[in-house]
């Protein structure tokens, strides 16, 4: 593993801080440790927000002495993170938040442990953009895309556009990467003096409808896309996303990658363009990305209960869009868990946005603790379907089915806290 | 405000328009036209579903629209398309049944609020005004006692109704409207009520979406169409499954947070 995580062991580098700073480091790593010890998960952000109240510009001195690249979206932000540390990891040392704590504590914690000129890779929430690229000066950002998630406690996606292209205005990077079929994401980038557009073929388009310029209707006609009053329009790209590849700089990156799926093609793409304009090499970049089998227990194949099964994550329609891409045509059985607890929002009405009817004869059983919601979207979708109160039951009633195959991994498809269930149950992050 | 029911059913397909799912769609408002289309194939009656986006001609001889809920920008948007074409007014002036959730309903009442809280005239297809209140948005389980809904054939008992609220207004029902049902859980219109229906135009604030949960209110307003001799009974073993635990859940207000350490942890 090439980047380094917050979960460093707590000897220090040597770092130029003030007396102050050198003092909420210290004390957000014994909070952190003393977090650890009673189980209470790996004590990073508790252990940040700490250092936090100690000394609030502690992240401007953490970032002062090194370059820094932010990545954030709605989909794809830790994948992203994880492919750019590796790419970039092939010809420097690089430190990142990749395992998820994605606001300020989180990625004080991660930093606080690194050596101080480290390239540093961070995931941002969509709605920490604004801070973080304040406090950091960040000199790259990649903004992947953003959709619905999570309505009951998130903001409307168009608030995020604004605040993102505000942030860009108010902290100028040298260079940002953009998703060009996204005009939510187009319309943010745009505010930017430099931008590497990127045609991602995104193919979910329902929370964009709207111009996010000026109200008005946006036109998605063969793969592009326009607006019907203003003159917001999709920018000419510097690098696709095809399907047999990544094209830039005039060269293809053939896939197949390592990780699945026309999606990772896209963060793959990202991850390329980003360590390009950080000075990597392209071809040793996209060498590394192979080592990246999973992300955080994202596509991890396991063994379990005596079953193999493959752990994926997907968590708001745009994400099942592109998951569900991974789920038709194989006839074996599958798990679909969904749970709605406070990280996964409480509101699952999301579930009737998504094609689960891609699955085709399939047999699904349903689980989590929001089995039964998706049992009525199932038999409204016509879809073959049972219901199950754990995964250990779910892989009980697959072994029993005819169409159960010994020979690939039984896919287990949950949104958040259910795969962090699922992830744990395997034995969690490796 | 008629409500004569269509004649001659058997000879064509019931026609069911989704309104602007591209600007009002935001809750897995699609649902409630998947609900109604298989509710009808289910018992062999024909059924044709057409979404009309923004832009496009809103058809006025279709027998039943669905408008959803959206956000503050979409929703201005598409009162202002709606008043335009004037489709909608002449179906439900020739019948048609509506139901409108969320924002829908806000904007086919007489006025709502748009983003900055100034009130818009709504289309005035509801007897309703909604207004912008001081307090935090209603978000939650929303459930009521015993719901009915006066149709062409008389009253329908629906059951509780349940489903997810998220919304800002208040809905003040007017005199010529009535309540779906009163609020047990949750805020609904604002007043201890909850829906609003004026003729043949029915608007609530559950979502989940709205027909998913509550089967007996789909059957209603397609009897409403069709007619009592072909709603056949259909058995709903996963929907009772999910009317039983989100009743119960909405008692026990999940909402006021369950969140556990590990949560908070794994977020953050
Ligand atoms: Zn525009």
């Amino acid at each position: 593993m090439t980047a380094s995580s917050a979960s460093v062991p707590a000897t220090g580098p040597a770092m130029k801080l003030r007396p102050r700073a050198r003092l909420a480091v210290a004390a957000g790593r014994i909070v952190a440790w003393a977090s650890r010890v009673v189980h209470f998960g790996t004590g990073s952000v508790i252990g940040g927000r700490v250092s936090l109240l100690i000394d609030k510009n502690l992240l401007a001195e953490l970032t002062a002495s090194r370059d820094v690249a932010i990545v954030s979206a709605t989909n794809g932000k830790t994948t992203t993170t994880k492919l750019l540390s590796t790419a970039l990891g092939s010809n420097r040392p690089v430190v990142s938040n990749w395992l998820g704590a994605n606001m300020t504590p989180g990625i004080v914690a991660a930093l606080a442990s690194a050596n101080p000129t480290d390239t540093a890779v961070l995931e941002v929430d969509e709605r920490w953009v604004d801070p973080v690229l304040r406090a950091t000066n960040a000199n790259t950002v990649v903004l992947l895309n953003l959709s619905r998630d999570q309505l009951d406690r998130t903001q409307e996606v168009r608030k995020l556009a604004e605040q993102w292209r505000s942030a860009l205005t108010a902290t100028p990077p040298n260079v940002v990467l953009a998703n060009a079929d996204d005009p939510l994401v187009t319309w943010a980038a745009l505010a930017a003096p430099n931008v590497i557009w990127i045609a991602t073929g995104q193919e979910w388009t329902a929370d964009a409808s709207g111009c996010p310029a000026c109200s008005g209707r946006i036109d998605f006609v063969d793969g592009s896309w326009a607006c019907t009053s203003c003159d917001l329009q999709k920018p000419t790209i510097d690098v696709a996303v095809t399907e047999d590849g990544i094209s830039l700089q005039g060269k293809i990156f053939r896939a197949p990658l390592a990780l699945p799926g026309r999606v990772n093609r896209v963060n793959a793409a990202f991850a390329l363009a980003a360590s390009s304009a950080l000075g990597a090499d392209l071809n040793q970049a996209f060498d590394a990305l192979d080592d990246v089998t999973e992300v955080a227990g994202r596509y991890r194949v396991a063994t379990f209960n005596g079953t193999n099964i493959r752990l994926l994550l997907a968590k708001n329609p745009a994400g099942w869009h592109e998951a569900l891409e991974l789920l038709e045509g194989p006839s074996t059985p599958l798990v679909i868990a969904i749970n709605a607890r406070i990280a996964d929002g409480h509101d699952p009405s999301w579930l009737w946005d998504v094609a689960y009817e891609r699955v085709g004869d399939r047999l699904v059983i349903a689980i989590g603790e929001r089995r039964h919601d998706l049992a009525v979207r199932f038999r409204y979708g016509n879809i073959n379907h049972s219901v199950a109160d754990s995964l250990e039951d779910a892989l009980a009633l697959i072994r029993q089915s005819p169409d159960f195959d010994t020979s690939v991994p039984i896919d287990v498809a949950s949104n958040y806290t259910a795969f962090q269930d699922h992830l744990e149950k395997v034995g969690g992050v490796l | 405000m008629t409500s004569t029911p269509p004649t001659n059913r058997a000879e064509s397909a019931v026609r069911i328009v989704s309104l602007y799912p591209d600007l009002l769609g935001t809750y897995g408002d699609g649902g409630n036209a998947l609900v109604l289309s298989r509710r009808l194939e289910w018992r062999g009656i024909e059924v044709e579903h057409i979404s009309v986006d923004a832009g496009a001609p809103v058809p006025d001889s279709a027998d039943l629209y669905l408008v959803g809920g959206g956000e503050d920008g979409p929703q201005v948007q598409a009162t202002r398309e709606l008043d335009q074409s004037q489709g909608l007014h002449r179906a439900v002036d020739k019948g048609a049944v509506v139901l409108a959730v969320c924002a829908g309903m806000q904007i086919l009442g007489h006025t709502f609020p748009d983003a900055t809280g100034t009130s818009r005239s709504g289309l005035g297809l509801l007897d309703c005004e909604t207004v912008r209140v001081d307090r935090p948005r209603a978000v939650g389980e929303l459930l009521t006692t015993n719901a009915r809904l006066t149709t062409a054939h008389g009253v329908v008992e629906l059951g509780q109704l349940t489903g997810f609220e998220n919304h800002a207004g208040r809905t003040i029902p007017g005199p010529t409207s009535v309540s779906l049902g009163a609020v047990e859980v949750g805020e609904g219109n604002g007043d201890g009520s909850e829906g609003v229906v004026t003729g043949t135009v029915v608007g609530t604030y559950l979502h989940g979406p709205a027909l998913a949960r509550n089967p007996r209110l789909a059957d209603a307003l397609l009897e409403w169409i069709v007619g009592p001799a072909v709603m056949i009974p259909l058995h709903d073993p996963d929907v009772d499954a999910l009317r039983t635990e989100r009743i119960a859940a909405a008692r026990d207000h999940e909402l006021a947070p369950r969140r556990s350490w590990r949560d908070i942890l794994r977020r953050s």
